[in-house]
């Protein structure tokens, strides 16, 4: 009973949340709610006892993700009124977007695969059940090709981005701390006679 | 479970956690004390000594006035964010502290086994602390986005940029603990080091206990990684346009998650709440915790007292160039150690799930 009711709770912000998201003005706003929305996501994974994915989604989510997001948001001055503007062009291929989820979300949900029956519905397993050493063992030996996949593609977007953001200026100038270190005292400082 | 159960631990719950914050909160407040003296010792000066005896009655002298003063906004600030701001950054600093484990006990023998003295004895405790103590950088994002002012912007924008640099770092060489601890939960890390000051593990991975150590202090914006609210550039940073008990509000929650680096070290590799010999089991765990925590929270305001202020780009390069390749390399050799035949015996002392 206890576990439905706050099903309904974390469910209703995170769609609450999602809705404040696209309807505020202030984009600032609009990532605020998104913070949100994460949140209550991660009660609902708490809610499967899947405690290590809800951590994880705060942890990258809302700790690194959002921070960043929040960071460019900061940067830009986004004008209210200019941002109304030409809705109407994007409204065909957003409907079209809108529609084609919706249609998916009401098949799959009246497909049959979601009814009780055929669910993962496993009671709640006991405390020494560890989610995370479960995934550990899953991941690493069933899933490992996947992972070792997904590694080097996030590898290969990671040296792309400093790759994309390495400019060298020729005007700068750099410290060559190890230079510095190694100055003598002869290099700087001369005698001369008087 | 019927009513009168739940409202019973409802009760348990709130006693529990008045017993960690109520302590915290005055904590935080001698932590400035001992601060403002020890500095006044290093810097031969007598520090405050002037309310009650010794100073002691300072903080409270402190807060009384931070209270009494008038709290300003901006007249161009977002007004409900600039409210919200410290709000936000004290909420995640005291938030964290729901699953540090503070010691055993069988209270006097009520139970029969010990235990845990923690609100939640979480089994993801270690990634817990570190997803919610990371989310204090949304108060400071909002104090300076909010507050309508080029110094709290660049302020932000600094602590931001540091946090999530030294967050970095800070994670794995917590992951070199978990390959040792073979765990995630706190008390079980703990447990692990059992058995005297050689199991503890700042022994096989003392360059991660300074990389851990230094990047707290980074994180928690202290001297000398302080540039979020360097004074000699950005008058005071993030919060230069709060005052009053909104500005209390930000050092209380930057004292708090200083409190909670000390606490995490002392857990993570100075064994927690064991006893570095047998023979001295007879004083109780929870003191040895707070002893440790207390030295580490001795040696932030040493940093203080001792270090200049770093110059930006220094921060950058010590974060990027220097912590997160050694950390990376150390869980590769943590890792190497604990999978080859001749060198896991080697390793093999300190991780107890062998």
């Amino acid at each position: 009973m206890l576990e439905t009711a706050f099903f309904y709770l974390f469910g209703g912000l995170a769609v609450f949340a999602a809705l404040g998201v696209i309807l505020s003005a202030n984009t600032m706003y609009s990532a605020m709610w998104l913070i949100l929305c994460f949140f209550n996501a991660s009660g609902l994974f708490f809610l499967l006892d899947a405690e290590f994915l809800g951590i994880v989604l705060i942890l990258v989510y809302v700790g690194a993700v959002m921070v960043l997001f929040m960071f460019v948001v900061m940067m830009l001055e986004v004008n209210k009124a200019q941002k109304r503007e030409g809705w109407l062009n994007y409204l065909p291929v957003g409907g079209m977007v809108a529609l084609i989820l919706f249609i998916e979300l009401i098949a799959a949900s009246t497909s049959g695969i979601f009814s009780t029956g055929n669910m993962a519905m496993a009671s709640h397993m006991g405390a020494e059940v560890n989610n995370t050493v479960e995934i550990g063992k899953v991941l690493y030996t069933e899933y490992l090709l996947g992972f070792e996949i997904a590694a080097i593609i996030l590898l290969v977007a990671l040296i792309g981005a400093i790759v994309l953001t390495l400019r060298e200026r020729k005007d700068a100038k750099y410290q060559n701390i190890s230079k510095q270190v190694q100055v003598r005292k002869e290099d700087r400082l001369r005698k001369v006679s008087m | 479970m019927d009513v009168l159960d739940m409202a019973l631990q409802v009760l348990i719950w709130a006693v529990e956690i008045v017993a960690v914050v109520l302590p915290l909160a005055l904590a935080v407040a001698y932590t400035t004390y001992a601060e403002r003296r020890i500095i006044g010792w290093m810097q031969v000066r007598q520090g405050c000594n002037r309310v009650g005896p010794w100073g002691l009655f300072q903080p409270l002298a402190d807060g009384l006035k931070m209270f009494m003063k008038e709290t300003i906004i901006p007249a161009r600030s977002n007004k409900f964010l600039f409210v919200a701001a410290p709000v936000m950054s004290l909420m995640p600093a005291f938030l964290a502290y729901a699953v540090v484990p503070f010691g055993e006990t069988s209270l006097f023998g009520f139970w029969d086994e010990p235990h845990v003295m923690a609100i939640a004895d979480l089994n993801v405790g270690v990634l817990y602390v570190m997803a919610i103590s990371s989310l204090g950088i949304y108060g400071i994002l909002m104090a300076g986005w909010a507050s309508n002012s080029k110094y709290a912007l660049i302020g932000a924008i600094r602590a931001v940029s540091q946090m999530i640099s030294y967050e970095i770092a800070m994670g794995f060489s917590i992951v070199c603990v978990l390959i040792l601890a073979g765990s995630l939960s706190l008390t079980d890390i703990v447990h692990a080091q059992n058995g005297g000051i050689l199991h503890w593990y700042f022994i096989p991975l003392f360059p991660m206990f300074i990389v851990y150590f230094i990047s707290g202090a980074a994180e928690t914006n202290r001297s000398p990684f302080d540039l979020p609210e360097g004074e000699a550039e950005l008058v005071a940073g993030f919060f230069v346009e709060y005052s009053g008990m909104w500005f209390a509000v930000f050092a209380l929650a930057e004292y708090a998650a200083m409190i909670l680096i000390a606490l995490m070290t002392s857990i993570l590799f100075m064994g927690g709440w064991n006893p570095p010999f047998e023979f001295l089991s007879f004083i109780p765990g929870t003191v040895w915790l707070l002893m440790k925590t207390s030295f580490f929270i001795f040696v932030f305001i040493w940093f203080r007292a001792t270090f200049p202020r770093y110059r930006y780009d220094q921060l950058m390069r010590l974060g990027w160039k220097v912590f997160l390749p050694l950390a990376m390399a150390w869980v590769a050799v943590v890792g190497i150690f604990t999978y080859t035949p001749v060198l896991s015996d080697f390793i093999g002392f300190w991780q107890p799930w062998r």
